[in-house]
């Protein structure tokens, strides 16, 4: 259990926190063919487009409502109308992702009415799917701006539906997923034979591959017909907290039950969801399983030594902070500082003395004497100054080659993630040297030093 | 306030994009009106933010939402040889309730948390959208500041809405016109003091071509904006001339400080080595009609012959395996000319370049450079830059990294030029270096490998 405190510094000194219009960004990015957009300065989208093309090393498709001085003044219905028709006419997406900014927002945008207005004057577009969420830069972080738009696709794509197909699963993932994840996530479901449809899905778009051809439209995704879907799914599984309120309107929305599971690392969070899979589809859980969870018991085993009892500093967003420090929790290492971006109830819940909704300047100033400091590739110079190891763990991640390929759900992901951090604490571990035991200077100063002859 | 600021800075007359432009088209500025749903670029703070940044070692204090900073911060390659404080993000990261109530005491709490922590010459404080919306006056607040504090905080009111990356350039300049340029005197001043301007110092290409003025004796007392430190920056009207590098981005600075200080400029480059060559001329003949001794010109020709000899030597190591490669140059257009010249320097053939951003100048450098026929491509669409690359129109990619995966998706090479990159390409050393990579991506042992089908897929092509 842990105390929730808020940074009351005025100024932000090295952001941990991205914003939430990119955070919607990105989960339109898992979705098929589709053109994600800011409704916003074209500055707004230029600085997320770079972020992402340097954490994915992918082209991303993002484009923006390019709103001006004046167009902010007087509205921004032109704007999105014009924007709508030239990426249409430019990329003919199966979607169009629309969320909205800080700038727009002050102004106070009704981009649902605009969009009402728009869907009235161009009956002719109306296989153009358009989901929009309100995302305000001066608000909540990332991660919401994720959970929003799924919540707005569910709301606004799903359709009830009175028969159920049998093997067939939802899974609406949080923003803590890589695609490695949700690759692994898919694996394990299909070992099942059951059916997935993943929202959103970045392993299918951000996943670094060569397309077939050019598309300036997202590669690959969720197909909107399988949001349609989603409906006939027997069963919803939500990864990560985050993701509550987008089951919560699938449940409204096809009356489906849903399960949440708030961690995808570790032993017991892994049998959980393959117990799940398990019982949904009436099959045992298949033999590789059996044996990989048995490979992160040894793996555990082998490593436990280098972590217990040592100290690490955690800078994440809510889920993927629970996630991981729980996982070094039960691996015997200790908590001592963890910033996050954003409200959570996971928060409270967290192993730890103490969770800072705060920054990267925040971090480092608790993480002195740490033995590993975990944040996404912004920490590195902090790391660098408190001389501590540093593992890359989040988004953006910059400065090293495959961040959508670190894997960390499942047994397998659990496995490798026990090898490389026992591997970095390994490297710390300090020789014993011949002034390694010193006696406490404080009794013996008194006394001189007894010297020969 | 802002809008004449804009207004003036459309009007620079040092612009020769902006003299063969009427009255009226001059009046509606130099940013095309951005297509919503058709406009990929950064915006007028972006602009102002690179060229600032380079600052090393105040503070850049964004005032806005966490987008602004929090996305982008520590995100460009521009290299210190001290300070490293510019490249800690700071911003007032503003809430609601900000917006409601205005958020000119946050900043102004903001600035005094930044000067008790982190005590720098300066403050730069700079202006977004939503603090401009809801009427937020930074320039009171920063007024209000340095007299508060006693050091100078210095706006720069560039809200990203009013325009494109190159307008926040200019309004950079502007700032340090307006706040920080002639506000300090040097000690002491030589007749071989120049200041460099526009040139960011990214992978540190600065310290390519600073070894070359050092061994002349010609001092850069400025570097504007790479590499400085706010008391140069503050002292720079004291230099007996300025080079003007990367296009008209802050063409303004070259030309107020010639009309304020009697500094005399000239628009150079040190891409390429002709260009290299053409600038260490001109900035000893500057020097030399300023009042520097004459010798002055004899040891530069001598260190010219040397070094492009040097450099020739080491490039005719990969000119035969150069010879006749086709490069598609993709600049967003600054400056492409001399990259041009540079290429061919090396052997190679330029299938095409950009002149997107380019002046009517640079085009007829192009023309003179490549021939009539010159293949200028105003606007490339990434679908028409895959085909070409799809079709092997063209052996490898130089641009930005943008479009990188134009080539790179078609398993071509591609050699990254823009701000990000890891290499540095100014002066002689940085023409070798570039051939070098150009060399390294063309003739890596994994492009037949990837190219070549899986057996399975040559076994269906087949039956």
């Amino acid at each position: 259990m842990s105390t929730v405190i808020q940074s009351r510094k005025a100024c932000t000194v090295n952001p941990l926190k991205m914003s939430q219009p990119i955070g919607g960004a990105l989960a339109f990015m898992g979705i098929a063919d589709c053109m994600p957009m800011l409704h916003g300065s074209q500055g707004c989208t230029a600085f997320g487009l770079v972020l992402f093309q340097r954490h994915f090393n992918e082209g991303i498709p993002m484009q923006t409502t390019a709103m001006s001085e004046v167009a902010t003044v007087m509205g921004g219905l032109d704007n999105i109308g014009s924007a709508i028709l030239n990426i249409q006419q430019r990329t003919k997406p199966a979607i169009i992702g629309i969320c909205s900014t800080g700038v727009t927002e002050t102004k106070g945008d009704d981009v649902d009415g605009y969009l009402k207005n728009f869907r009235a004057t161009h009956p002719e577009l109306d296989r153009l799917a358009l989901v929009y969420v309100s995302t305000p830069d001066f608000k909540d972080a990332f991660q919401d701006g994720w959970a929003k738009a799924v919540e707005s696709m569910v709301k606004g794509l799903a359709e009830p539906s009175s028969a159920r197909r049998e093997g067939s699963v939802n899974f609406l993932v949080g923003s803590h997923l890589t695609a490695a994840d949700i690759e692994e996530l898919r694996e394990i479901s299909e070992s099942f034979g059951l059916e997935a449809t993943i929202l959103p899905d970045i392993s299918g778009s951000m996943d670094g591959h060569i397309p077939d051809d050019f598309t300036p439209n997202t590669l690959g995704g969720t197909p909107v017909e399988a949001i349609r879907r989603m409906g006939e799914a027997e069963l919803t599984i939500a990864l990560g907290e985050q993701m509550r309120p987008g089951a919560e309107a699938l449940m409204a929305k096809t009356g489906q039950p849903y399960v949440l599971f708030d961690r995808i690392t570790g032993i017991e969070a892994t049998d959980q969801l393959l117990d799940c899979l398990s019982q949904l589809s009436g099959q045992p859980v298949p033999g590789k399983y059996r044996r990989q969870r048995s490979q992160v018991i040894d793996a555990m085993l082998d490593s436990h030594f280098f972590f217990g009892g040592k100290k690490i500093a955690i800078g994440a967003e809510p889920d993927l902070l629970w996630n991981i420090g729980s996982w070094f929790s039960e691996m015997g290492a200790i908590i001592t500082a963890a910033v996050t971006t954003t409200h959570s109830p996971l928060l409270e819940q967290m192993p730890c003395e103490e969770v800072l909704i705060g920054d990267l300047e925040d971090l480092e100033a608790r993480s002195a004497g740490c033995d590993l400091l975990i944040t996404h590739s912004h920490g590195r110079q902090a790391a660098a100054r408190l001389n501590i190891a540093f593992l890359r763990m989040g988004l953006p991640i910059f400065d090293q080659l495959g961040a959508a390929h670190r894997l960390s759900l499942g047994y397998r992901g659990a496995r490798d993630l026990t090898f490389e951090i026992g591997n970095l604490l390994m490297a710390q571990e300090e020789e014993n040297r011949p002034d390694s035991w010193p006696l406490p200077t404080e009794d013996h100063d008194a006394h001189a030093p007894f010297a020969f002859g | 306030m802002l809008q004449n600021k804009i207004q003036d800075v459309f009007n620079e007359p040092g612009c020769s994009k902006n003299q063969s432009k009427s009255d009226k088209e001059r009046k509606k500025g130099c940013t095309k009106a951005l297509q919503p749903g058709g406009a990929a670029g950064g915006c007028a703070f972006d602009g102002a933010k690179i060229a600032l940044q380079p600052i090393t070692d105040v503070a850049h204090l964004v005032h806005g939402p966490i987008a602004c900073e929090g996305n982008s911060w520590d995100n460009r390659g521009s290299k210190s040889s001290g300070s490293q404080l510019y490249r800690t993000g700071f911003t007032t990261d503003i809430n609601e309730l900000d917006v409601v109530y205005g958020g000119e005491k946050h900043l102004f709490k903001s600035i005094k948390e930044v000067i008790d922590k982190y005590d720098p010459p300066a403050v730069f404080v700079y202006q977004t959208c939503v603090p401009a919306m809801i009427g937020d006056d930074i320039e009171a607040v920063c007024k209000a500041a340095s007299q508060k504090f006693a050091k100078p905080i210095i706006p720069v009111n560039a809200p990203g809405f009013v325009g494109a990356k190159n307008l926040g350039n200019k309004l950079a300049g502007e700032a340090l016109l307006d706040y920080v340029i002639g506000t300090e005197e040097p000690e002491y001043s030589t007749p071989y003091d120049i200041n460099i301007i526009g040139e960011y110092n990214l992978s540190g290409e600065l310290w390519q071509v600073k070894p070359l003025l050092d061994h002349l004796g010609i001092r850069v007392t400025c570097c504007i904006s790479g590499d400085a430190k706010y008391h140069d920056v503050a002292q720079s009207h004291r230099a007996r001339a300025n080079m003007m590098v990367c296009s008209k981005s802050m063409i303004n600075i070259a030309r107020k400080m010639e009309e304020r200080y009697q500094i005399p400029f000239f628009e150079g480059s040190f891409y390429g080595i002709s260009d290299t060559t053409e600038s260490l001329r001109e900035i000893t003949r500057l020097l030399i009609q300023q009042g520097a001794p004459a010798e002055l010109h004899d040891r530069t020709e001598a260190l010219i012959a040397q070094e492009e000899a040097r450099a020739w030597q080491r490039i005719a190591e990969y000119t035969h395996r150069l010879r006749g490669k086709r490069v598609l140059l993709f600049t967003g257009g600054v400056k492409s000319w001399s990259v041009v010249s540079a290429l061919q320097e090396g052997g190679m053939e330029v299938v095409g370049t950009s002149v997107k951003k380019s002046t009517k100048e640079d085009k007829e450098k192009i023309k003179e450079i490549m021939g009539q026929d010159a293949h200028m491509i105003d606007d490339l669409t990434p679908r028409e830059m895959y085909k070409m690359f799809q079709e092997a129109r063209a052996d490898v990619l130089l641009s930005g990294g943008r479009s990188q995966f134009a080539a790179l998706k078609n398993k071509m090479p591609w050699v990254d030029i823009n701000q990000e990159r890891h290499h540095a390409y100014n002066g002689y050393e940085g023409m070798v270096n570039l051939v070098k990579q150009i060399d390294l991506a063309l003739y890596n042992p994994m492009w037949p490998l990837l190219r070549k089908p899986a057996p399975w897929d040559m076994r269906e092509a087949q039956t």
